[in-house]
């Protein structure tokens, strides 16, 4: 059967060869235009006065739009309905696209776009935590508070107290392949529209809102992308939009690629956060309460951020059972770019936060941060107690009320324990640090535990079209996007088990809202999960009418028809999948059907906070040893051991890959990936040479990475896990590595900001020495 | 603005055209011969996508302008998949998902090709050095030095 198997990425021949296409390869008509965006250089005021003059008579221009020209506000947000195209009068970020130049290349268009004469009226910005706070710049009306016991009675109670504030910055996705969109007019006013985006529908839906045109006008096509990361949730709705307004405007196909600079001034990154908390806990370091403050930066628009601080919220007990616990959520309107979907979805910095109150309780009590975790992890799953002949369950809920009924890390983290030998090298570490007094080591143990499935509810939803032709080849659509993950090959091994054929007979094809309506954005790790079942449901009918008339044919039970290895058995005739389909065909049996598939057991009440938001939690541990020079803050990762929960894996090959590409990603988030804005709210790290993701040199010398062995409890789709998202969060092994060798500098705590530069780490290590 | 002829040798096949004194050699591949393979990343010569081989040494093709290439032999990764060069290099990529999306491939490979080919050893660490010029966003690098590493020890060219 080809699920399980480790079968390569569907398109791994065509990207060796270079034949593979990302949408700037697609061939356009010579007449196609070239565009660009003239970007605002203050981040908050107004224009007084746009003189495009300059811009209209450069080479190459063929049409220039300001707000003024465009057919309507031409809206790019999912949520808000709070992002014109072009801003007006009023600027909200440095970055924010004023004008719009169409050329006849690329070059051209953005040379234009830099001979605007704009006039500005400047007022105070409001950049940071502190400005959004003292101004009360806000999304929603006021902090969301949700809590479960008395947390502030706990704390008081409590044998001991600990409280911090811990920064952590945002993060640029960097896909390697920038934001770009064409769109080519069709007849009758219709447009189609290739974009590099993670949700096809909301391109499609917007694009079409934009042009006053019903979705059924509208045709969006995305093969592949260049990487998403979350990046491309949302964050490709202007290009689409822009393309189409002047397809539609000029009746020549446009396209719009941003350059890298561009790319990360125009769009949003990862949220950064402060996080505040003051903890009670008893003498083994357990949690007896918390309360825990989240400010989040969202930027000048609210787009994804509502949600992404929700998941925040839903990850800040990570792994551990909090008995009474206060949140507190502000989610901040600022002049920045408008922060969106990053891989985790606030969840990252939800359980940075509780990863640090667990560090730093442990740093009090001078125990194992690892012996201290361990202590408060969630109960193992269903612990049953039989008492006088009746069985009780011992349920712990977390701070939103859902039972944790699948916790696996108690066994998991004593595997990875025992595989990466922690207690001995902890004790190795110490030994080092005693004799080394510049270069210092530290060690870390951290659990992730991420909720899968879209918190909003409806989104849990996904459709698919499949079609079996008459020679038995088969035709696989679906509403999931490919951005490298391997989702394309994970869902076509789906289909081929459901026929019992090769994988090579099933032909992936691109995600077109023509052939799927209504689908979600591939996020939320829950691209799998979502589009393997509603394949599995197309299948399954196709096949349930094969069966039918193949034994109906040979007074057969349809329930005995066996697909397997190609063939197809009814009682002892054997036909090949072909001729099987061949058969079918002449018996005039529909071949092609549609799937359809919304996950069960959902029910979250966002406003309270409470319900059952996920279907199931997704597991893994990293250990990560670290050196730190503390003359300088440099450091090396030396070596990193991860367990991580997939499952029954549907490719390991391909989960393999996102366990190791998510650390390593998590890890750059956490150390030299750093955002710098000015005080005037410029992005002074606005392309590679100045912001730094990790190089190959970075990875950790010795990378250990296995897979969990365990089914899903729940009924997912061959009883695999969603692994898109959860091994980013497994970088934060490093992170607490880099703590720990800085705590063997001195008695004081690290009380470390991410990212741990070394400019931090220096100032860390002189805080520990008082 | 200031254009000039001139002849560039692209897997073999010569492209002469008429262009701007400004534009790349990556944007010449693209745009004038129509190979795509050849990406376009930061455009400021730091992720290493648009690396392809210009007279036998890897370049970065938005670090040089067309007309400094006048004259010479550029291959690209759909030149090394005609000709065969690298197919132990591209099959281990393949069996080794030493690639998610692809976009930084064709570059990853000509930087891996220049090291096999100039005799590098399965050190990983020298591996690690020799591809740090070329970002991946998405594996962690893992596979790819797991397929280098391959290439070297399991028999003899790339």
């Amino acid at each position: 059967m080809s699920v399980a198997k480790p079968l390569p990425h569907d398109a791994a021949r065509l990207h060796v060869t270079g034949a593979a296409r990302y949408v700037d390869d697609i061939p356009l008509p010579a007449n196609t235009l070239h565009l660009a965006f003239g970007l605002s250089q203050i981040a908050a005021g107004t224009v007084t006065a746009l003189d495009l003059n300059a811009v209209r008579r450069a080479p190459g221009v063929q049409g220039v739009w300001t707000a003024a020209d465009l057919p309507s506000d031409c809206d790019c947000s999912p949520s808000a309905h709070d992002e014109p195209l072009l801003a007006g009068d009023t600027i909200l970020y440095l970055g924010q696209p004023l004008f719009l130049v169409a050329a006849t290349c690329h070059l051209a268009a953005r040379h234009a776009a830099a001979r605007a004469l704009v006039t500005y009226e400047e007022t105070d910005a409001i950049l940071t935590i502190d400005d959004a706070l003292a101004a009360e710049s806000r999304f929603e009306d006021g902090p969301v508070v949700w809590s479960r016991g008395d947390a502030e009675a706990a704390i008081a109670d409590a044998p001991h107290r600990v409280n911090g504030v811990i920064e952590m910055g945002g993060q640029e996705h960097f896909y390697l392949e920038g934001q770009t969109a064409a769109a080519l007019p069709q007849e009758g006013g219709d447009m189609l529209v290739h974009a590099s985006t993670q949700h096809p529908t909301e391109i499609q839906h917007k694009v079409a809102d934009a042009l006053g045109l019903p979705m059924h006008a509208v045709r969006v096509e995305t093969r592949r992308m260049g990487g998403g990361f979350g990046g491309k949730e949302s964050q490709g709705n202007a290009l689409a939009i822009a393309c189409a307004v002047v397809a539609q405007a000029t009746g020549r196909p446009a396209k719009m690629r941003y350059d890298r600079d561009d790319d990360f001034l125009i769009t949003g990154k990862r949220h950064d956060f402060r996080i505040a908390y003051r903890a009670g806990f008893d003498d083994a370091g357990r949690v007896l309460g918390v309360d825990i403050v989240q400010m989040a930066r969202c930027g000048w628009a609210q787009d994804l951020s509502l949600p992404v601080c929700d998941r925040a919220m839903l990850h800040a007990d990570n792994a551990y059972h909090l008995p009474a616990v206060r949140l507190e959520s502000h989610r901040l309107r600022t002049n920045t770019q408008s922060a969106t979907a990053f891989r985790g979805f606030g969840g990252p910095q939800g359980m940075l936060g509780i990863e640090r109150v667990m560090d730093h309780i442990a740093h009090s009590l001078g125990r194992d941060p690892l012996e201290v975790r361990r202590a408060n992890y969630y109960a193992a799953a269903r612990v049953e107690r039989v008492e006088g002949g009746i069985s009780t369950k011992k349920k712990q809920l977390t701070p939103y009320g859902m039972e944790v009924s699948d916790f696996i890390l108690h066994e998991m983290t004593e595997a990875l324990a025992d595989r990466c030998d922690y207690a001995a090298r902890r004790a190795r570490v110490a030994e080092w640090n005693a004799a080394h007094p510049v270069l210092k080591r530290g060690i870390a143990l951290t659990p992730v535990k991420f909720g899968i499935s879209f918190t909003l509810t409806h989104l849990n939803q996904a459709g698919a079209l499949v079609h079996v032709y008459q020679d038995g080849s088969i035709a696989m659509n679906h509403g999931g996007t490919e951005m490298g993950q391997g989702l394309f090959q994970k869902v076509a091994q789906v289909a081929a088990a459901s026929f019992g054929v090769e994988i090579g007979v099933v032909k992936i094809t691109a995600t077109d809202t023509a052939k799927v309506p209504n689908t979600s954005a591939t996020a939320a790790s829950s691209g799998s999960d979502l589009n393997g079942m509603a394949v599995k449901a197309a299948c399954d009918t196709i096949r349930a009418r094969m069966a039918a008339h193949l034994a109906a044919e040979r007074q057969a039970d349809p329930g005995a028809v066996q697909f397997e290895d190609g063939r197809v058995v009814i009682g002892s005739d054997v036909l090949s999948f072909a001729e099987a389909a061949q058969a079918c065909y002449q018996g005039r049996v529909s071949l092609s059907a549609t799937g359809f598939y919304k996950t069960p057991k959902l029910s979250w009440d966002r406003k309270r906070g409470a319900g059952r938001p996920f279907l199931y939690f997704a597991y893994g541990a990293a250990c990560s040893e670290v050196v730190l020079d503390t003359l300088t803050g440099e450091n090396r990762i030396l070596a990193t051991h991860i367990l991580h929960d997939c499952g029954r894996s549907l490719n390991p090959a391909l989960d393999m890959g996102q366990i190791e590409g998510g650390f390593v990603q998590g890890a750059g988030w956490l150390t030299t990936e750093e955002l710098v804005w000015d005080a005037r709210g410029r992005l002074r790290t606005h392309a590679p040479s100045t912001y730094k993701i990790p190089a190959c040199s970075d990875r950790p010398q010795v990378f250990d990475v296995m897979l969990w062995d365990a089914e899903n409890r729940e009924e997912t789709i061959y009883r695999s896990k969603a692994v898109g998202e959860p091994p980013f969060m497994l970088g934060m092994s490093v992170f607490h590595a880099l703590s720990d060798a800085v705590a063997a500098c001195g008695p004081g705590y690290p009380a470390l900001d991410a990212p741990a530069t070394p400019e931090r780490l220096l100032a860390a290590v002189r805080r520990v020495r008082g | 603005m200031t254009t000039h002829d001139i002849t560039i040798t692209i897997n073999g096949e010569a492209i002469t055209a008429t262009v701007p004194a400004r534009r790349n050699l990556v944007d010449f591949i693209r745009q004038e011969a129509g190979l795509t393979g050849s990406h376009v990343g930061c455009e400021h010569g730091v992720c290493g996508a648009c690396t392809v081989e210009v007279n036998g040494t890897p370049v970065r093709g938005c670090l040089m302008l067309a007309v400094q290439a006048d004259g010479a032999h550029v291959t690209t990764v759909e030149g090394l998949a005609d000709t065969g060069r690298g197919h132990r290099l591209r099959a281990a990529f393949q069996t080794h998902n030493a690639l998610q999306c692809g976009f930084c491939t064709p570059g990853m490979l000509a930087s891996a090709l220049e090291y096999v080919e100039g005799g590098g050893t399965a050190d990983r660490t020298a591996i690690r050095e020799h591809i740090s010029g070329n970002y991946c966003r998405c594996t962690g690098y893992q596979a790819i030095v797991d397929a280098i590493v391959e290439v070297i020890e399991t028999g003899e060219g790339a």
